[in-house]
């Protein structure tokens, strides 16, 4: 327990800084994955193959060695300089949505296949039947994969300590500075994170109770 | 689903779809090329930041880094598959305590976050006399976490086979370890196959979290012949070199799964069962 007390100032600012870290790159990964998605459905071959390429590509890399190349090789390329936070969330964001491109996905397969129909019969072009008829109904029947995939991002937050952003992970580096009990200290960080991610589980509950879709 | 989205296009249609293609095919390659040009305006193109990749030393260490990746890969995967058996066998048992323990201990894994895991075993260890290896606390991490998950994976499969199922083998005399291991647990292997091998991707691309442990491993190495000297500081074309290695290994794993996807399609032998609604949440573990 003193581990925690003692330390309150590294606890509360850091985790403080995850859940910045987790709130900004879930909504840019939410928002970039759907138009993933809707690229990976569209009609345009091209456009398709974009998509597919991408998520491929991200998927199958390890989200360290993209925050490797974000961190140590992206500053010599002199494009825009980055601050380690925004590259942490930038890293996240291209990570995290190839995989919610893939749930989004598969949440458009649920939509019943005669309500595409219909809004075609009515006239409604592509992005209209995306955006006004099948996404709406897709979003609240992905409710729990997308959660676990947010779970998922939260916990990879943490990778984000070893490329210099002072959030949860690193507070053990502060505190073997300090000369306290990391291995108590840990532990508390991993308190922290599960009661996060049971947080988490109680709003996808909620939201899956007021969102599921009668069919 | 997708090709319900819109109507086969007619003329106009075409014409403007073909606008599109251009247009993304525009706006891609130009983003490519405005890279590829930083990348040749900041000198990381030049022969001199790829010498290091003729030299034997390099070649045999670039090797040998990448079986350590391997090996903490196999190790971690076997120890993953075998804690996920014992305790989706746990979950399943008919004993109330030992069901309770074994939702405790797959549910605690899964909520800490992997690096925390390692950094536990790493870090932690020594303050309790234990001081484990880079390897082993890497290893430790990636059995417990991935365990846990496919734990979840194995019970959602033997859960998802129909009930006739096991009524039946109940119903021929077989005890509860006869159903399990002669009836269920082959068929929920058969059907869950494709998700604990995307699983088993996941725990490739984590142990490239041994890079944060000290362990090693291939993007360690890439860290360290990128900050070479000698070399001209080659930590562009290491990521790249490296990324590709990755990228080749996981995709040759997916490639293994869905060969053996359709090769379960094709066999009259599996039982179409749906797949469980909860191993697709589980599966999308990032």
């Amino acid at each position: 327990m003193d581990v925690l007390l003692d330390n309150m100032d590294l606890y509360g600012p850091f985790f403080w800084t995850t859940i910045k870290l987790f709130l900004i790159s879930g909504v840019a990964s939410l928002i970039f994955g759907t138009i993933l998605a809707g690229l990976r459905v569209s009609p345009v071959p091209v456009l398709r193959a974009i998509g597919t390429t991408y998520v491929t590509l991200l998927r199958n890399t390890p989200l360290t060695l993209v925050f490797v190349f974000l961190v140590f090789a992206y500053p010599l390329l002199e494009i825009i300089e980055l601050s380690y936070f925004t590259a942490a969330v930038v890293a996240l964001t291209l990570y995290t949505s190839a995989f919610i491109c893939e749930v989004v996905r598969s949440g458009i397969n649920t939509v019943p296949v005669g309500q595409a129909e219909a809004a075609r019969a009515l006239g409604l072009t592509f992005t209209q039947i995306l955006g006004q008829i099948v996404l709406p109904q897709a979003l609240r029947s992905v409710v729990p994969p997308l959660m676990s995939t947010l779970i998922g991002m939260l916990k990879n937050t943490t990778i984000a300590a070893g490329f210099s952003v002072t959030e949860a992970g690193a507070i053990r580096q502060y505190l073997s500075e300090r000369g306290d009990n990391q291995l108590i200290g840990l532990l508390w960080v991993a308190l922290g994170f599960i009661i996060l991610v049971a947080i988490l589980s109680v709003i996808q509950r909620s939201l899956e109770k007021r969102w599921s879709v009668a069919r | 689903m997708s090709n319900v989205l819109f109507d086969i296009p007619g003329p106009k249609a075409r014409v403007r779809h073909r606008l599109m293609a251009v247009l993304g095919i525009v706006v891609v390659a130009a983003i490519l090329a405005y890279i590829v040009y930083r990348f040749i305006d900041s000198g990381q193109f030049t022969a001199r930041k790829w010498e290091w990749l003729q030299y034997a030393q390099v070649q045999t260490d670039l090797l040998n880094a990448l079986l350590a990746t391997l090996k903490a890969f196999a190790l971690g995967a076997v120890l993953a598959l075998v804690f996920g058996a014992v305790f989706a066998a746990g979950r399943l048992s008919d004993h109330a305590w030992v069901r309770g323990i074994s939702t405790f201990i797959v549910e605690f894994f899964r909520a800490i976050p992997l690096l925390i895991l390692m950094f536990l075993f790493y870090y932690g260890g020594p303050v309790v006399g234990v001081s484990l290896p880079p390897f082993a606390a890497v290893v430790l991490g990636l059995t417990l976490y991935n365990g846990s998950v496919l734990a979840e994976v194995f019970r959602a499969g033997i859960q998802a086979l129909p009930r006739g199922q096991s009524e039946a083998a109940y119903a021929l005399g077989m005890r509860k370890t006869q159903v399990m291991t002669l009836v269920l647990i082959p068929q929920a292997i058969r059907s869950m196959l494709p998700t604990i091998i995307s699983q088993l991707v996941v725990l490739l691309k984590d142990t490239a979290l041994g890079f944060l442990v000290t362990y090693p491993e291939l993007l360690y190495y890439a860290r360290y012949i990128g900050s070479q000297g000698a070399f001209g500081r080659p930590i562009v074309p290491s990521t790249i070199v490296v990324a590709a290695i990755y990228i080749a290994l996981c995709l040759l794993l997916t490639a293994l799964a869905n060969v053996v996807e359709k090769r379960q399609r094709r066999s009259k032998k599996h039982l179409d069962t749906q797949p469980p609604k909860t191993t697709e949440d589980i599966a999308g573990v990032v």
